[in-house]
């Protein structure tokens, strides 16, 4: 009896093995001959096919709504707005899209007269842009445009019974497509002031586009409690259709900077049957919505929209075409950027996007040669990057090993340290504390900053205007014009941090000598509002600290969360806080108007975040936001900085530098950090890649035969025991 | 006993309402719903018209408890807590504040959290049960103290640990499988190989530990001895006789997690980059997206409140001396 239960024990668990076994085989049968690891289907890793990943689930897909850099990502290889950036050349420069040409605008008087392009604002009360799009572009399929025999809409009027069976876009087996006309980007303007959508740009469009504001009001007293609202039914005064592939916006006033808007998904034609295919009722409940599925002319479409797995990107078969640049700067030609001039655009076939919220497998799958692309987080920069004596960044010798190439560039935004100008004892017009502002200004170093949190990746800033943007000079210029003369000397041609002593005479200017109030001979201690908490940012606030210390400041850090810290900003109740702005569009306005008195936050909601508000100051914004990029506009733009380096609302703090690795079967890349639609122009070499990937991913099995070899000869001295244990007596 | 289920169900309501009651409070001490609104609405141009607008929408414009403004009963029922939790009742989960369909999205990412947590389960079952009656048998011997402390270390040491480790050890050194990722049917099982491998011994620690403990119990009792005093083998006394009486307390400590098993793991799921329910929770507390985790605290709540209940059930099955009443 003894002797048949164990048995039965000893079958059951070969019953399990023999299961592990099959388990195993089936799951590593569609490995062929692909490495064990690889994450990707043999059919997609060998196809010309870009892997990369995403950190975080996007939130809108809709272009009305998007407004951040990972939904961008995937839509702006969708939606064709009219314009987009040149790929190559700098300075950035706008060329058409789906437009025919730049549209130039045309400056109206109050009687409707034109001007010249060249008239002062102040006598511009209209500008006229008319755009005229191209022809033949045509949608993805989708079904939104499917026709039945009789060419009417096929699921345009879904029952419910109808959406059984239908989870995603993809099961609605039929679907259409058409040209793309002046009516959708209209509609597309109109979807804009939709109120219902909450656009992010409703606010500032509707200074600007005559009509805007009045159309959205139009909309809420139409109600429709969600349902579909029939845009085309409606009329908003600044936008009219000329003909087909024609239409016009007309702005209030002159705004040079509405064509960057032209360049963002923002103004991307939407044709009206998608808005009516969604707004069916079951749809939402799905999760079929423009937010989560949308319907482009671009080079790519949404092939499978998993985001919490994977987004796929596919070539849209309807695709108008476009061409490789085949111009750029000198140096392009000679790194290998225009070997694909001319060629059709869009280069790859597939883009696969995996969520990875973690760093650590994202950077091993990196190396591994799953990912064609990676940017380099802090735990794995020192793998990757050493700098050279001369401070430039190289790669170390494992990356090198891997043919893995590094791509910088500075990126076209800031982080700076803003001091409230609404508190009485920082902020204000009063010598007094505009000394104090530059004493902290000095003390607080940048540089050391740079190098310990950022590993290098920066450049200090001395002025709003980030390298790239017109207006910014910088301190390589080796011009004094790009130093800013509050916190450096120029020494040799280089800047140089102004000492200690002068900042501490500056206190003492200040009122605060050694750090003490000259009339109560107290301390002074000034607040530092920061929305991290965390173990991570410990270091930095000690660092912060430190810093205001050598002054003799005795800086309280009141940390908080995130929205707390809004709170205060909008409030005004904070003292100092560190705080960033990343570029809409390469303009100065795009940064100066951070610091314009009817921006200041507290007072109007907007997002001068330091309420800095000074009238010469606001005067010459008023004057250079609507110029042309001229010596004129450079000059008052000088004479901006000049005022702010005095008043030291921020201190400049530093623009972030990027590094992004890639391996050497991932070509044309060249950072742009302006347009969002640059998947088109990137080339894989599958081949290499898989190469590549079986080299170095080979499967190492014998940890696993000598750890089963040491559990069956653990099994001798424990079948030794058992039966020593089964033979003796009882006790 | 099927009064006494009905009787279990109804305590169950006040708990709920209870439970309700403190997410909502905790959360909305955190977060306000012009918070949420500022996080929905994004970081740039945001104006207070946009939020307003944005409330509004998703009825956030209410007062949260007490709506003073009102008469009677609306007083309590026009309030963002009455408006928000009434529906839960009905399994009704709503829209989450990024318009998608949670009923949806926890239909779809409740798979993939069972694909590994039924998996670390039953093999976590199989291992800690195997080792536990190992060293059972070899119970005052070189072999049962080292296995306690090897327990003891394993079960110290950070479930973190176990992942990092075995993602740098299995994936990484040995190329053996995927270092993270998903996929459906068939080809998920190379993704999960290494989450329910890892599962498996991060828990055995703790879990060998406590099925000794159950193990050792049962065997200095009388019957066992009287079993041995029969001539059984040693072998046929764990299996037929302690294994089988030790199964009580197992069955239902396993049965009690079981409803549990849907709500997955946090810290896998987001490692291992697997879709299911636990990263979900995560994401949405990180975003600051009330209606997911509201509707997650309750779902939580109402599987583990039928997990009790089965438990209690199942009490009645594997020991006939219980009954419910």
């Amino acid at each position: 009896m003894a002797r048949r239960e164990w048995s039965s024990a000893t079958n059951a668990g070969r019953v399990v093995g023999l299961l592990f076994a099959v388990l195993l085989l089936l799951a590593l049968s569609g490995c062929g001959e692909r490495a064990w690891n690889a994450p990707h289907p043999t059919r997609e890793a060998n196809s010309n096919t870009l892997f990369s990943s995403f950190s975080e689930r996007p939130k809108h897909l809709d272009p009305a709504r998007s407004y951040a850099a990972n939904e961008y990502a995937f839509i702006a290889q969708i939606y064709e707005p009219p314009l987009q950036y040149h790929f190559l050349k700098r300075p950035y420069q706008l060329v058409p899209l789906a437009a025919g040409q730049v549209p130039v605008p045309q400056l109206i008087d109050r009687a409707g007269n034109p001007l010249p392009a060249d008239a002062p604002a102040d006598q511009v009360a209209f500008s006229d842009y008319e755009i005229r799009i191209k022809p033949d572009m045509r949608y993805q399929p989708h079904p939104a445009l499917a026709k039945d025999a009789d060419g009417a809409y096929r699921y345009h009027r879904l029952t419910e019974e109808q959406l059984q069976g239908v989870n995603i876009l993809a099961d609605f087996p039929e679907t259409g497509t058409r040209e793309a006309t002046a009516e959708d980007f209209i509609y597309q303007i109109k979807r804009l002031a939709n109120p219902r959508l909450h656009s992010p740009i409703a606010s500032i469009m509707g200074e600007y586009i005559v009509g805007f504001n009045e159309f959205g009001r139009e909309l809420v007293d139409a109600g429709g409690n969600g349902d579909f609202i029939d845009l085309r039914q409606y009329r908003m005064a600044g936008v009219t259709q000329l003909d087909r592939y024609r239409f016009k916006v007309r702005l209030r006033g002159k705004y040079p900077q509405f064509v960057y808007w032209l360049a963002m998904t923002f103004f991307a034609p939407m044709p009206w049957e998608a808005d009516l295919f969604y707004s069916q009722p079951g749809m939402d409940k799905r999760n079929i919505n423009l937010n989560w599925y949308p319907i482009g002319t671009g080079p790519f479409m949404l092939a499978e929209n998993n985001p919490n797995l994977r987004m796929v990107l596919s070539r849209n078969p309807n695709f108008h075409g476009e061409a490789y640049p085949t111009e750029g700067e000198p140096e392009d030609g000679e790194n290998g950027m225009l070997d694909d001039a001319g060629k059709p655009l869009p280069l790859i076939d597939k883009a696969v996007y995996s969520l990875e919220k973690e760093v650590i497998p994202r950077w091993n799958k990196f190396l591994q040669g799953y990912y064609d692309t990676s940017g380099v987080s802090s735990d794995s920069f020192d793998q990757a990057v050493r700098f050279g004596t001369g401070g430039e960044a190289n790669l170390t010798q494992e990356m090198q090993e891997r043919n893995i190439q590094l791509a910088t560039a500075v990126e076209t935004s800031i982080f700076y340290l803003g001091f409230n100008m609404a508190d009485p004892v920082i902020g204000g017009d009063s010598e007094e504390n505009r000394y104090l502002r530059q004493a902290i200004s000095i003390a607080v170093n940048f540089e050391e900053y740079i190098s310990i949190f950022l590993n290098g990746r920066g450049v200090v800033a001395h002025g709003p205007l980030p390298v790239g943007i017109f207006g910014s000079r910088q301190s390589s210029d080796q011009s004094p014009e790009g130093i800013n003369p509050v916190v450096y000397d120029m020494e040799n041609g280089r800047p140089r941090r102004k000492s200690l002593q002068e900042a501490r005479a500056l206190m003492a200017k200040a009122g605060y000598p050694n750090g003490k109030s000259a009339k109560t001979g107290r301390p002074l201690v000034l607040n530092y509002e920061s929305a991290s908490a965390g173990p991570d940012s410990k270091a930095q606030l000690n660092w912060m600290r430190k810093q205001l210390n050598q002054l003799g400041i005795q800086l309280v850090i009141r940390a908080t969360d995130y929205n707390r810290f809004q709170e205060k900003l909008r409030k005004g109740t904070g003292q100092l806080f560190m705080f960033g702005w990343n570029a809409d569009y390469p303009d100065p306005e795009n940064f100066l108007f951070l610091l314009y008195g009817p921006n200041g936050k507290v007072e109007h909601a907007g997002e001068n975040a330091v309420n800095y508000d000074n009238p010469e100051f606001n005067a010459l914004f008023d004057r250079m936001k609507n110029m042309e990029n001229s010596p004129q506009r450079q000059q008052i733009i000088d004479r901006m900085v000049d005022i702010l380096r005095h008043d030291a609302p921020w201190i400049w703090g530093f623009y972030p530098k990027s590094f992004s690795l890639y391996h050497d079967w991932y070509g044309n890349v060249k950072p742009n950090l302006m347009a969002n639609n640059t998947l088109k122009y990137k080339r894989v070499d599958p081949g290499t890649r898989n190469a590549n990937q079986q080299s170095w991913n080979p499967p190492i099995v014998w940890p696993l035969n000598l750890l089963l070899l040491l559990l069956l000869a653990s099994t001798v001295p424990a079948v030794l025991v058992y039966r020593r244990h089964e033979r003796s007596a009882a006790r | 006993m099927i009064a006494y289920i009905i009787r279990r169900v109804l305590y169950a309501i006040p708990i709920l309402i209870g439970i309700n009651i403190l997410t909502f409070v905790l959360f909305f001490v955190v977060n306000s719903p012009d918070d949420m609104a500022r996080m929905n609405l994004g970081m740039k141009r945001v104006t207070p018209e946009a939020v307003e607008s944005w409330k509004a929408e998703r009825g956030y414009d209410k007062p949260l408890l007490y709506n003073a403004a009102r008469q009677g009963t609306a007083q309590l029922t026009d309030t963002i807590f009455f408006q928000k939790s009434l529906k839960l009742f009905q399994f009704e989960f709503g829209v989450s504040d990024s318009d998608r369909d949670i009923g949806y999205d926890i239909s779809q990412r409740m798979w993939p959290s069972l694909a590994i947590a039924v998996p670390v389960l039953l093999v976590g079952l199989l291992v800690n049960i195997t080792y536990a009656l190992l060293i059972a048998f070899f119970r005052a011997t070189y072999i049962d103290t080292w296995s306690v402390v090897l327990c003891v270390v394993m079960m110290s040491i950070s479930g973190l640990f176990y992942i990092i480790g075995g993602q740098y050890l299995v994936s990484k050194l040995l190329h053996l499988v995927p270092i993270s990722g998903y996929d459906t049917g068939f080809a998920a099982i190379k993704f999960l190989i290494l989450p329910v491998l890892i599962g498996v011994v991060g828990g055995i620690g703790a879990g060998t530990r406590w099925y000794r403990t159950l193990f050792l119990e049962e065997i200095n009792r009388d019957y066992v001895r009287t079993a041995r005093a029969k001539g059984l083998s040693e072998t046929v006394v764990l299996f037929r006789h302690v294994l089988k009486n030790a199964m009580i307390p197992i069955l239902t400590g396993v049965v009690v997690v079981l409803p549990l098993l849907f709500m997955g793991s946090l810290i896998t799921e987001s490692f291992f980059g697997i879709p299911g329910l636990g990263s979900y929770t995560i994401d949405a507390i990180n975003r600051q997206d009330f209606a997911i985790v509201r509707a997650m605290v309750f779902l939580g709540s109402v599987l583990y409140i039928i997990g009790l209940l089965l438990t209690d059930i199942s009490y009645t099955l594997v020991d006939p001396r219980v009954r419910l009443s």
